[in-house]
């Protein structure tokens, strides 16, 4: 199966003021790709919680965004990349009750929730990459608001 | 910090003009708590239709707002959430624990005044 990525754009995460940069991308490019505003409220909402990992557990990192197409399907893929801490053991932050030493272990794991797919990859001391994929789909919840 | 405080009376009126960063949003809890302290308010509207999403740091600001609020003896009413950010946060699970919404301001202050 082929996938391909485009234009990707590159948000630098230092600061907090950089994770509404963030997410304001997100939202921006979710809709250029002809995400619902649901989706892309999601989109944006997931984005900010990964970028908050980012600077409060690495300190600084990069998101990055761009339009997907894989098997006739279109989407778009964040993914959001530090050399901080890493996660020790990522099942465990991914479960419903897991609630880490800041009381932050909410993030990744609503970004489950509000994303199609969702990759981590970490190790301790190195660094994290997390991957979330969003398909352009059919959106019920957007056509019952009348917001398509 | 984008956001206005407005004193009416026993109530306090807090509008969000625009997206908040992390910082913003703990200058806005903090704020919001000193002021119904110091004016004795009973009552908080806390307008964020201008946030384009509500994630879980400031849905747990939210909450403590309105915690430590009612532990005072204040309601504090939540208004003008949209559509979108309430389906995205109803997916994500976050609640607006010990607060009140309503759909906006004129509904808001009903909410303080039955």
């Amino acid at each position: 199966m082929v996938t391909e990525v485009r234009d990707e754009i590159r948000v630098r995460v230092v600061s907090d003021a950089d994770t509404v940069i963030a997410r304001q991308a997100g939202r921006d490019e979710a809709l250029r790709l002809g995400f619902s505003r649901t989706d892309a409220t999601f989109i944006a909402t997931a984005i900010s919680e990964i970028a908050r990992n980012i600077t409060v557990h690495a300190g600084e990192g990069e998101i990055t965004l761009g339009g997907l197409s894989e098997a006739g399907r279109q989407g778009l893929i964040v993914t959001a990349r530090d050399e901080g801490p890493g996660i020790r053991d990522v099942p465990a932050v991914l479960r419903d009750d897991y609630i880490s030493d800041f009381g932050l272990g909410m993030g990744l794991w609503g970004a489950t929730r509000l994303m199609d797919e969702i990759d981590v990859s970490s190790e301790p001391g190195k660094g994290t990459t997390v991957t979330m994929k969003k398909w352009r789909g059919f959106d019920e919840v957007g056509s019952l608001l009348g917001t398509e | 910090m984008p956001v206005s405080i407005l004193k009416q009376g026993a109530y306090l009126i807090a509008s969000v003009q625009s997206a908040l960063t992390d910082t913003e949003v703990i200058e806005l809890r903090d704020s919001i708590l000193e002021r119904v302290a110091k004016y004795r308010s009973t009552g908080v509207i806390v307008d964020v239709a201008a946030l384009d999403i509500i994630d879980s740091f400031a849905a747990r600001s939210l909450s403590t707002v309105a915690r430590t609020n009612r532990l005072r003896g204040a309601k504090t009413v939540v208004v003008g959430i949209q559509p979108e950010v309430a389906v995205a946060m109803s997916q994500f699970g976050l609640r607006l624990d010990d607060a009140y919404t309503a759909l906006d301001l004129e509904a808001g202050i009903q909410v303080l005044t039955t």
